[in-house]
């Protein structure tokens, strides 16, 4: 045994060591479940992925069955826990069909804005010069114009469906990643260990994708969190303003889009999708600052 | 100074921790030292041993972590745990001042100099801005800073390293404290500034009256400064006594060491090989029953050394020893120096030469490019490099060693000039146009230790990726090499599961190298491969460096601004200024007169743990002028203590061969200059007639 | 600084032109719809080609832009098929309603948000901090639609207190400034969150600079510590970021708007996108983007006066 070996014994014990835990990953994500926000916003989440996931049996009723009988009186009732909408169609089964939606279009766009994003950010830190100046302009076009009306324009003239939902959420989220991929990747171009790769022969992707961008995951998952985060609300505002998915698919803004209007005579056939879009919006982001806390800690 | 006097600073058995999520990390286990009115005590030892930690107890700034769990702090004799919130505010600043590190960062970017000297006086004598305004001029001329009025509205960002320093120099001295606490204050500052400053220190201290407590992992510098030494490791002291005692006959096995691994300008590697340390430092959450330094001391003895905690001895005059086996150690000698190099004049076959290189980098300021500056990083650098020898390039910041060691690896192409290595122009041969053969030929060792390995990889996919990629080796292959390489750099097989952030610096670097290693390359370019590690683990690195050459017949290109590092290691040595070669030559030539100027303004600075070699030091003035400039004549004149008159602004200088190989760019004849030196440093220095502003560096 | 100005005034119109551009292809891309929306979904096919060619719709894109333009520039805004008057008689007025509701909640906001997040971020994780942080990440993370719900359900039909609505029209019942409350109360909540948070972080690294210590190791009391040296530190990122909430206060809040039917600019937006009001739709998009651009300026020139390290 080496020198070094010997003495290694020595060494700090790895704080982040928890006895029993087999994965490497698992255990590195282990001080999450010291951190309060962080168990709170994951307890959320797996509440509405739960009941999304499930909700082809969770749900008691079918989310647009008008129950005709329901509609004099829609508050809830014994037959409908959360009561009815204006139209007569069971607001549970609907918040969590609803949930799907969201579920569904969220992720997606989230993911797309990232890859896309991160693709971006990365060429335009590595390669800097004239791509740089290119992409940075373009991007800043992008953040500036004010986006609402940009989904206006768009979903208004050709119509909102899943896809052009997704695709114009990506097309807007992405330049944000890209400008943090961008800044970090602008730092650790100029490591050591970026040169040494260089010097062994490395392609520019090679160095972009395996050297720069898995040290970059930290920033990026607390950047995907919250962005899952503003995404759900953007596509809960896409459905109060009637830009979001056509009816009749419940869509949590759709709902409040329809039924704010009767407040003041049922004001639980709004309050409850509203209270359920906040509710996810919030676990994301406590899950973003209980991952922003633990990467602190290291 | 009578022994009754109340000392200004007492540590009573002074116990420090940390409380960590993973536990309690004592960091000092008891510490009791007394530093005398008046009086410079030193605090010595490497990374982790606790000294900082020391100086911010003193302020009782330890952060919500820490806390003094046991024994007393006393300043001036008075408990400053005792103090209450107003007391210590009064005490910080105006009884007890600090210097720290890193200048730039220790000073508010976005408010005017003037105006942070000016709080100090102002929030403990409550004087009027006025005289504030005043006595802080005063005080910037004091630490010599020309143009004062000019520097007062000055931001921090536009002042060079050594002229921040000075500043937080003045901050502190300003309400002319009774105790100054010094952590590192010339660490990340270039020789000849580190020079200055530890000047303007010793100048001030007897103007003063300060007490100081001078923190530093560099010995040369505490001995330039300090009465008395304070040896740390791990947190305790483990020898304390006057510099001469300490430095001239170590006691503590762990003193001796130190000493033992650190090259001076006496030693060179035919002389003897560097002594180091085994080992690293345990971690302070799991402390040791007995003697902390026992796992890597040669002298320990299981039993009386490791089972418990050893009580300080005092042995004659002032100079205590925490070793129970003390009495029983053989006598220290200092390490042999120049043992009679025969390298000889003999130049060998030349591995890589470089002609006329120069490289001048643009500018730019404003999106469409317009109005930019060019810089001239290099300037006609002609240079050889011996096959199987070492050559070694020294130089402060800003003299090019670094874009050589670019334009040398690929990294950057040349703007002028020729590289041929042995037979190959690489010059303009950028890394991703060389062939693969090509690569593997030249390969280098980095910096950072930190920065060198990703962190993201482990060990052995860092290795087997370069030998992957330079030899073409399949995975099982690649796999069987990688131990071996790891195993030429004394590290065990299993560290290739190990993950950077697993490792310490020395064995990072020891990584760095076997990865360097991978292609078999006939030239190792290092730069600057053990200027961030601790002593004890330079000296491992070094003699590993060695080994490796001699063992491969592999040609070494050493990039430093450690002249010490630079004697030991090197056959033969170029020293760069601002983009020049102002000196070439075997290192038993450079390192005797004649010199260039420069390189004798740069020997006479490095600080040397010899309290006997106390020589007159040249200081130089200002900071080298900005690289963008335009220079006609030589690059050194604005600060060269020789200068003859306008010539050297006007002209440049001619290369004189001395002997051999050996060469030195100066107007001043070779013989004149050997006259000259032989009679002394120059005692007059010439005014700097550059205003402030011409003198910032970009 | 003159330099600054042009390349940012060059910018913003290279900025102008690229979208309007991008605009106008978008939404008059095909002819044929604008002229069957002048005449109605009843029209032949014959009549809608008929004015098409009459209304020069047949020309190529780059010549009616470069006709566009032109009018724009002679003041000619065009005419609103929603609202069926001159674009410039209804845009502007929009523009002044939010405009005033811009105006107000941007006047609570920034000192409110200061002073939130600077008393946070000054004592990290205090119970003052933590209390701060729970509520800007809820504040946030409610969408405006809900929150002026739940603020609503509150106010106006639980209590009473304010109007549901805020029409600006005829004060018989409900004064301009009790109908202003509700829709500057759900604003300011939902910035609010985002500012502080954003304040806060800005504080705490701030907090964690050498700088800071030499200031505190210097003797000198906390509150002096905190306004003469951190504040104008922590203060350089985040005011950047309020200045670009000028942007979101005029253009996005189109939701709020929504909520408490007051006629405001970006509500004008959807109603015209909706309608497919070309017109409308083109001026609108740019004078959005030249307030996005305007107030990036704005953002870099405070950056610029702040931090002494840009100015060189």
């Amino acid at each position: 045994m080496t020198v070094e070996g010997k003495i290694d014994l020595l060494a700090a014990p790895d704080r982040r060591a928890v006895p029993g835990i087999g994965f490497a990953w698992l255990r590195r994500l282990a001080p999450l479940l010291e951190s309060i926000p962080a168990m709170i916003g994951i307890a959320l989440i797996l509440f509405w992925v739960l009941g999304a996931a499930l909700a082809p049996w969770l749900a008691p009723y079918p989310p647009n069955a008008s129950d005709l009988k329901a509609l004099a009186h829609p508050t809830p009732s014994a037959a409908h826990w959360l009561g009815t909408d204006h139209l007569g169609r069971d607001i549970l089964s609907r918040v969590l069909w609803g949930a799907r939606t969201v579920l569904t279009v969220a992720p997606i766009a989230v993911l797309g804005a990232t890859a896309f994003g991160s693709l971006v950010g990365l060429c335009a830190g590595y390669y800097r010069g004239w791509i740089d100046l290119v992409i940075t302009r373009i991007s800043d076009i992008v953040l500036s114009f004010p986006v609402i009306i940009l989904y206006m324009i768009i979903l208004a003239m050709y119509g909102s469906s899943a896809i052009n939902i997704i695709a114009v959420i990506t097309l807007t989220k992405a330049p944000i990643i890209a400008r943090i991929v961008r800044g970090i990747t602008l730092e650790l171009r100029e490591r050591e260990y970026v040169a040494a790769a260089k010097m062994r022969g490395e392609s520019a992707l090679y160095i972009m994708l395996v050297e720069i961008l898995p040290n970059a995951r930290g920033p990026l998952i607390v950047e995907m969190c919250l962005r899952m985060g503003y995404t759900i609300i953007t596509i809960g505002v896409l459905g109060f303003l009637g830009i979001g998915l056509p009816p009749p698919d419940p869509d949590w803004g759709g709902m409040v889009k329809d039924t704010y209007g009767m407040m003041s005579v049922w004001p639980h056939m709004s309050l409850i999708p509203c209270a359920a879009i906040s509710s996810l919006v919030i676990g994301f982001n406590l899950l973003s600052i209980g991952l922003r806390e633990i990467g602190l800690r290291d | 100074m009578t022994d009754r006097e109340t000392p200004i600073l007492e540590f009573d058995g002074a116990r420090i921790s940390f409380f960590l999520r993973a536990g309690e990390a004592n960091v000092i286990p008891g510490l009791s030292f007394a530093i005398k009115p008046r009086e410079a005590l030193g605090l010595v030892g490497e990374s982790g041993c606790g000294k900082s930690t020391v100086a911010l107890a003193i302020m009782r700034y330890l952060g919500r972590a820490g806390r003094l769990t046991a024994g007393r702090i006393l300043f001036q004799g008075r408990d400053m745990a005792e103090l209450d919130a107003a007391g210590l505010r009064a005490v910080r600043g105006r009884r007890i001042a600090m210097i720290y590190q890193d200048p730039m960062s220790s000073l508010n970017p976005v408010m005017t100099i003037g105006r942070q000297l000016m709080e100090v006086p102002m929030i403990h004598e409550a004087i009027g801005a006025d005289e504030a305004r005043a006595r802080a001029l005063a005080m910037l001329g004091e630490v010599k800073l020309p143009d004062a009025a000019a520097i007062f509205e000055r931001y921090p960002h536009q002042l060079s390293g050594g002229q921040q320093q000075r500043i937080v120099i003045a901050m502190a001295l300003i309400a002319r404290p009774a105790l100054l606490i010094m952590d590192e204050p010339t660490t990340g500052l270039d020789v000849t500034v580190e020079a200055a400053v530890l000047d303007l220190v010793r100048e001030l201290r007897q103007r003063h009256e300060s007490a100081i407590l001078f923190i530093s992992h560099n010995l040369g510098t505490v001995a330039q400064i300090c009465d008395r030494v304070g040896v740390m490791y791990a947190g305790e002291l483990v020898e304390e006594g006057t510099v001469r005692n300490v430095f001239s006959a170590p006691r503590h096995p762990y003193t001796r060491g130190l000493l033992d691994c650190l090259p001076t300008l006496g030693r060179d590697k035919h002389s003897a090989a560097l002594r180091s340390i085994p080992g690293q430092v345990g971690s302070p959450l799991a402390r040791l029953p007995g003697c902390a330094f026992a796992p890597r001391c040669g002298f320990a003895e299981p039993g009386r050394c490791t089972t418990a905690p050893i009580a300080p001895r005092e042995l004659a005059a002032d100079h205590r020893v925490q070793c129970v086996r003390v009495a029983e150690l053989p006598e220290w000698r200092h390490p042999p120096g120049d043992g009679g190099d025969d390298r000889g004049e003999a130049t060998g076959p030349a591995a890589l030469t470089m002609r006329g290189l120069g490289k001048i980098y643009h500018q730019s300021q404003g999106v469409f490019g317009g109005g930019g500056r060019s810089i001239a990083a290099l300037r006609d650098v002609e240079l050889v490099a011996e096959r199987g020898r070492t050559l070694a390039i020294v130089g402060e910041s800003g003299c090019g060693k670094s874009t050589l060691a670019r334009i040398l690896s690929g990294l950057q192409s040349a703007s002028a000039g020729t590289v041929d290595l042995d037979g190959t122009a690489i010059g303009d041969l950028a890394i991703d146009r060389r062939t693969t053969a090509l690569k593997r030929r030249l390969q280098m060792v980095f910096q950072n230790p930190d920065s060198t390995l990703n962190p993201s990889h482990s060990v052995g996919y860092a290795i087997e990726r370069a030998l992957r990629r330079l030899k073409g080796l399949t995975a099982a292959q690649a796999r069987r090499q990688t131990g071996r390489l790891l195993d030429t750099v004394k590290l065990s097989g299993d560290f290739a599961r190990r993950r950077p952030h697993q490792l310490s610096g020395g064995q990072k670097q020891r990584v760095a190298i076997a990865r360097a290693l991978a292609g078999d390359p006939e030239i190792i370019l290092a730069d600057e491969p053990v200027s961030a590690l601790d002593v004890s683990v330079q000296a491992a690195i070094i003699n590993l460096l060695t080994e490796v050459q001699a063992a491969r017949g592999a040609t070494l290109v050493f990039i430093s601004h450690d002249l010490a590092v630079v004697r030991y290691l090197a056959d033969s040595v170029a020293v760069m200024y601002l983009g020049h070669v102002v000196e070439f030559g075997p290192a038993a030539a450079i390192f005797a007169p004649p010199w260039h100027p420069y390189t004798e303004a740069l020997l006479s600075a490095v600080p040397e743990p010899d309290p006997d070699a106390r020589r007159d030091r040249i200081v130089l003035d200002g900071a080298p002028p900005s690289a963008a400039a335009i220079q006609r004549g030589c690059p050194f004149a604005t600060r060269c203590p020789r200068k003859i008159g306008a010539i050297c602004d006007d002209t440049p200088p001619p290369e004189q061969l001395i002997a051999g190989t050996h060469r030195i760019a100066c107007h001043i004849p070779a013989a004149e200059l050997v006259a000259l030196q032989e009679a002394g440093p120059p005692s007059a220095r010439p005014a700097s007639t550059e205003p402030v502003d011409r003198v910032l560096a970009s | 600084m003159a330099r600054f100005f042009l390349k940012h005034l060059l910018f913003l119109c290279l900025t102008l032109l690229v979208v309007s551009f991008i605009v106008f292809v978008l939404t008059e891309f095909t002819p044929g719809d604008v002229a069957r929306k002048v005449l109605g979904a009843y029209a032949t096919q014959e009549q809608v080609a008929l004015l098409t060619t009459k209304m020069g719709l047949d020309r190529p894109v780059l010549v009616r832009y470069v006709e566009y333009v032109d009018h724009l520039a002679h003041g000619d805004l065009g005419y609103s098929t929603r609202f069926k008057v001159p674009v410039k008689d209804i845009i502007f007025d929009r523009l002044a309603n939010t405009g005033m509701l811009a105006a107000i909640a941007f006047a609570i906001i920034v000192p409110l948000s200061m002073l939130l997040g600077i008393a946070a971020g000054m004592r990290e994780s205090s119970r003052f901090d933590r209390a701060i942080m729970l509520f800007s990440t809820v504040t946030a993370s409610i969408p405006e639609f809900a929150m002026g719900v739940f603020l609503a359900s509150v106010f106006v039909v639980a209590l009473g207190w304010l109007p549901g609505t805020a029409t600006l029209t005829g004060g018989a019942r409900w004064s301009v400034a009790e109908q202003l409350v509700l829709p500057v109360a759900t604003i300011v909540l939902f910035d609010l969150g985002y500012l502080v948070s954003m304040i806060r972080a800005s504080m705490v690294e701030v907090m964690q600079r050498p700088y800071i210590r030499t200031a505190v190791l210097k003797g000198m009391p906390f509150r002096q510590v905190i306004v003469g040296h951190a504040l104008r530190n922590a203060m350089i990122n985040p005011v950047t970021v309020m200045l670009l909430q000028i942007n979101y206060l005029i253009t996005g809040v189109v939701v709020v708007e929504t909520v408490f039917a007051y006629p405001g600019f970006g509500r004008m937006m959807l109603e015209a996108a909706l309608y497919k009001d070309i017109a409308l739709i083109e001026v609108g998009a740019l004078v959005a983007v030249f307030v996005a651009v305007l107030t990036q300026i704005l953002g870099d020139l405070g950056y610029m006066m702040l931090d002494p390290r840009i100015r060189g």
